[in-house]
């Protein structure tokens, strides 16, 4: 029930509500405020994970996002999730976590192994070890790197919980609550102007937290903002990535901390903030200093053993050393005194500074100009080595923490994402943001401007100048912290103790300061591409704390300075994002909307079974008892081909064209001519895209003198309306043609087969149907069932058809009273799967013969274009490669075998022997035929139509199929096109 | 997510819009001596500027227009939309 390493008093955690958690199957208490990290100090638990490639054993390194090491599994089951970094999580009562990357267990993990073998595997090793046999690779190679480096495991259960996507707008938005954020954001919300403040930490106030004595500003600033309506703080928000034109992505975490998401809650909401202005007042995250053993259980950053001691009350060391190059991280020893533990010695780098001075004089022992060449222990810190920089003696210090600083870094990642430069300041050794290029501005230590009362000096400014920029000048009045910081001497910069040993410039990814300057010596020298061969800088941390110690060993390696060597490019993510809230509310029936026709609900009740195509829904055929595979699908098209059948065909795309200049608008929109085209009229016609490839097909007809109804295929509905759009707009302005969609608003009815005439006759009024006054290709309007509709005598099937439209609500009354009256005939709803085998028995192209590699010319529709005018398509149809002989052209295929036995594919290839491997073209539409009792189908063959009658194979290797066949016309039934007229 | 002025309906954002492409490119008349070559250029060959350059925005969620955007590729600014046949001026750099 204790916690060893927490102190009796101190800190921002409430020791009346203590929380129970696992770590690796062991319960331990921690407290409300507690991260999982600090709870796990609190323990006494300093071994938390094992490295990625050498399996060392690893401690917590920091107290924020910035963590390499301690990455857990978090929760079970299908709530698990891997890599969460323990210094971020908020603890609560019931979490369950578990270490990751080894095997058997944390303590004693086999693949330990890989760090005594590290020789033959140093940076880019599995470029180089793993390459030969080529066939290792995907069955032995890849599954054993996989097995022995992987981090966590993600759940293998759907996501239960639910995730939401919201836009806001703010004329400024302030991304960290430190206090150069907190400043910013009082000094924005004060003018009057819309302000929002994100904190990626569960609590506002950044740096303020590790001092007491800034409470009383945080709270009265914090209050203050509290109470402007114009202003909306979202803590737990972590903005990951900065975006054209001033929109920022961030993610709020609203029920992490929660064992789970409350009814109805979400889990995250990932926020698209666009924003006037912005100032990113994302603080400093301090860096490593590469030397042996700097990650080993037991290092630690300065600023993280300060943080743990002050705001979580948790002593992270008894004996601790600090390894310094800076004076801020002197702050962390008088933290660890006043929390107990001994100090032994403090090493900086630096023969002089005034932090040094002042340390002495508070009684610590202070050894300037020296340097860490290693530690002992290997579960746990034991001592650590300390080498003097000037005369090289050698000693060694008995210690279980060892808190180092090589300075601090803003966090510029992302004030870089805006692609401003970043400018190197010597006198902090590191980079800052140079100048904006989208309205943002950095503040406090973001841009190096360190210390609390400095830092809300520099957040006012820039958070003024922000409301002033977005149109908000009222002037505001408010106390800043006072100013206590006390002179400092400048940082000296030092990025490697070279000595004997690992030494880490990635925790995360254990890249070495050798392995930099491996890179360099093969060739990957810039250090984007160094980053590639060694992985610096990568995964969950992004190299954050170690980043630039990288690149300053490769400048030291190229023998060039740091700022012309530089950092990778920063891009989002910030930090890590769980994939659910991507997708947010798109997933499952959420991912895309569906579309369906007017009688839908009809054809679910007559167990209609659906397919999708695009968003519609479609129905494939009706089901009755006893029926399999394609027992519907050929009741369906006999029962067409005998008697009759409708079907919903609503899903055609229909464009209603208008304007004394509509017939040529069509007339340069298709290959053929649709002027001359009389009114009452139907016509089919086929459009070419500007490459001479064939679009789109339907029929089009001609209402009235300037009056249009174009239908579309279901698939090119809307790139055909968009397709005139550009056309009308652009290319010939001058026209008077106006033309909208109105798929939405016609259900439309295909009415198929012999007796279609005489059940149309049952219940059509107002129209004479007979052969002569209504021909085939005739359009005319009626009424059905009091219900107004439109009559095209088309056909798809190639049987005598019609095709009855009437506005979308009537279509379930029509649909019922063609059903109706068409009783005595025995006519049937049909599906597309029977459409289909019919349209493949007439040969009519469809999808998989339109694939945009397939000219008019290769589908025999050649002789619709017209000889004289423009159209779109027409130049380039006549370039010589697709008019060159050996081109394949459509022709039909059937089984020479009268059965069902041995189907055909598409897919599959035309040869001339069985065992050729020359393929004279491809299967485009297969079927069983109902006409002709066999497999059929539709090919795109080389010389096709010289080779109608001859017997073919078509192959299919795949599937080691191989099926006699003939060539044939395409049009496999009545191709003297009889039945359309009767 | 660039904010794109329609001309028609105001200052929209990027997603109510469908890229097309170049918009400095005029369609050749198919009568011409040279009206091949004319009409391979036209639909094949394209640059690649670095920079300012004119081009076709569908305002697909919108009015349907084509919008004329003048967009730097390397910045993504936008210095001026207009109608189709807009004369928009381009920066020098």
């Amino acid at each position: 029930m204790t916690q060893p390493y927490r102190l009796a008093q101190g800190g921002r955690i409430d020791r009346n509500q203590t929380l129970s958690f696992q770590f690796d199957g062991r319960t331990y208490q921690g407290h409300r405020g507690d991260t999982l990290a600090s709870a796990l100090l609190a323990n006494g638990v300093r071994l938390v994970g094992r490295s990625f490639k050498y399996h060392r054993p690893r401690g917590i390194f920091t107290a924020g996002p910035e963590e390499p090491n301690a990455l857990v599994e978090l929760r079970t089951g299908a709530r698990r999730e891997p890599n969460s970094r323990a210094t971020v999580v908020e603890l609560f009562d019931g979490l369950e976590t578990a270490s990751q990357n080894r095997w058997p267990s944390l303590a004693f993990d086999l693949s330990a192994i890989n760090g005594l073998f590290s020789r033959f595997l140093p940076a880019g090793f599995y470029y180089k070890t793993f390459m030969w046999p080529p066939a290792f690779w995907e069955k032995v190679y890849e599954p054993m790197i996989r097995r022995m480096a992987g981090l966590g495991h993600a759940a293998r259960e759907p996501d239960p919980d639910a995730y939401e996507h919201t836009h806001a707008h703010c004329d400024v938005l302030v991304v960290g609550s430190g206090a150069a954020g907190l400043a910013a954001a009082r000094a924005a919300g004060d003018t009057g102007a819309r302000v929002m403040l994100l904190e990626q930490d569960f609590e506002i106030g950044g740096g303020l937290l590790l001092d007491p004595r800034h409470d009383g500003w945080r709270n009265e600033t914090i209050a203050a903002l509290a109470a402007m309506p114009e202003v909306r703080i979202l803590p737990r928000t972590t903005a990951f990535g900065y975006y054209d034109h001033n929109v920022l992505g961030a993610i709020e975490r609203v029920s992490d901390h929660l064992p789970v998401p409350p009814a109805h809650g979400v889990r995250q909401r990932y926020w698209v903030v666009r924003a006037r202005q912005v100032v990113l007042a994302t603080g400093a995250i301090e860096r490593l200093i590469a030397f042996p053993g700097n990650d080993r259980p037991g290092v630690m950053l300065a600023t993280a053993a300060e943080t743990y001691v002050r705001r979580y009350g948790v002593v992270p060391g008894r004996n601790a050393v600090l390894f310094t190059n800076n004076d801020a991280a002197y702050a962390t020893v008088y933290a660890l005194r006043d929390a107990g533990s001994a100090v032994p010695a403090i090493i900086d780098v630096r023969a002089t500074s005034l932090a040094a001075d002042a340390a002495r004089g508070a009684g610590f022992t202070v050894w300037t100009g020296a340097e860490v060449i290693g530690v002992t222990g290997t579960h746990a810190l034991r001592g650590v080595q300390v080498r003097w920089r000037q005369d090289g003696r050698i000693t060694s210090v008995p210690a279980d923490l060892l808190c180092v600083s090589g300075g601090l870094n803003p966090s510029v990642n992302l004030a870089s994402m805006t692609r401003a430069p970043l400018t190197w300041s010597a006198d902090l050794a590191t980079f800052v943001p140079g100048t904006p290029i989208q309205a943002e501005r950095s503040a406090g230590a973001a841009r190096g401007v360190y210390g609390i009362a400095k830092a809300a000096r520099d957040g006012t400014t820039a958070g003024t100048a922000a409301a002033q920029a977005s149109g908000h000048s009222r002037s505001a009045e408010f106390t800043l912290p006072d100013d206590d910081a006390a002179a400092i001497s400048p940082i000296q910069a030092v990025w490697e103790v070279k000595a004997k040993g690992k030494s880490f410039v990635d925790l995360q990814n254990d890249t070495t300061a050798d392995d930099m300057r491996l890179a360099h010596r093969e060739g990957y020298s810039h250090v984007e591409h160094a980053k590639r061969y060694t992985t610096h800088g990568m995964a969950t941390d992004q190299g954050k704390t170690g980043g630039l110690v990288g690149s300053a060993v490769l400048a030291q390696a190229r023998g060039e300075p740091i700022e012309t060597v530089g950092v990778p490019t920063f891009r989002p993510y910030v930090t890590p994002v769980a994939i659910g809230v991507l997708a947010g509310r798109e997933v499952g029936q959420h991912y895309k909307s569906k579309r369906r026709t007017a009688m839908h609900d009809w054809h679910e009740r007559a167990g209609a079974v659906f397919l999708e195509t695009g968003l519609w829904l479609r129905p494939l055929y009706y089901t009755k008892t006893n029926e399999t595979g394609w027992d519907p699908i050929l009741r369906e098209a006999r029962a067409v081909r005998r008697s009759g059948g409708i079907c919903d065909v609503s899903t055609l795309g229909k464009i209603d064209v208008q304007g004394r200049d509509a017939a040529t608008f069509l007339d340069r929109l298709y290959i053929n001519t649709f002027s001359t085209l009389p009114v009452g009229r139907a016509r089919y016609g086929v459009m070419l895209r500007e490459d001479g490839m064939v679009f789109d097909d339907g029929t089009t007809s001609r209402l009235g003198e300037h009056h249009f109804l174009m239908t579309t295929t279901t698939a090119n509905a809307a790139a055909v309306l968009e397709h005139m759009e550009y056309h009308a707009q652009v290319t010939w302005p001058g026209l008077d043609v106006q033309f909208c969609s109105v798929s939405d608003q016609w259900a439309q009815i295909a009415v198929a087969g012999p007796n279609a005439r005489k059940t149309l006759v049952t219940c059509v009024e107002g129209l004479d149907l007979g052969n002569e006054a209504f021909p085939f290709m005739a359009v005319a309007d009626a009424r059905i069932a009091g219900c107004p509709v439109r009559v095209f005598r088309v056909s798809y099937s190639g049987e005598l058809a019609y095709e009855v439209a009437t506005p979308a609500g009537y279509g379930e009354r029509v649909w019922s009273a063609l059903l109706e009256a068409g009783k005595a005939f025995d006519i049937i709803p049909y599906g597309l799967e029977a459409m289909g085998v019919m349209r493949v028995e007439k040969g009519h192209v469809a999808g998989p013969e339109l694939t945009g590699q397939t000219t008019a010319r290769d589908l025999g529709l050649e002789r619709l274009m017209k000889k004289k005018g423009d159209f779109i398509g027409r130049v380039n149809a006549t370039r010589p490669g697709l008019l060159a002989a050996d081109r394949a052209t459509l022709v039909g295929i059937q089984a020479v075998d009268a059965s069902f036995e041995r189907r055909l594919r598409g897919g599959a290839h035309i040869v001339t022997r069985r065992e050729s491997k020359q393929s004279l073209g491809w299967v485009a539409s297969v079927t069983r035929s109902v006409d002709l009792e066999r497999w059929i189908g539709l090919a795109l063959v080389r010389g096709g139509p010289e080779r109608i009658g001859q017997r073919m194979f078509a192959t299919s290797p795949l599937h080691n199929e191989v099926v006699e066949v003939e060539i044939t016309s395409p049009h496999h039934v009545d191709p003297e096109n009889r039945r359309v007229r009767t | 997510m660039h904010l794109i002025t329609c001309p028609w309906c105001g200052t929209r954002d990027q997603a109510e819009f469908t890229y097309r492409g170049d918009a400095t490119l005029t369609r050749p008349d198919p009568a011409s001596a040279n009206a091949p070559e004319a009409f391979f250029e036209f639909s094949y060959q394209r640059t690649n500027p670095m920079g300012w350059h004119s081009e076709w925005w569908h305002h697909t969620g919108g009015c349907r227009q084509w919008v004329k955007v003048v967009r730097n590729t390397l910045t993504h600014e936008i210095a001026a939309t207009g109608a189709a046949h807009d004369v928009l001026k381009v920066p020098a750099r």
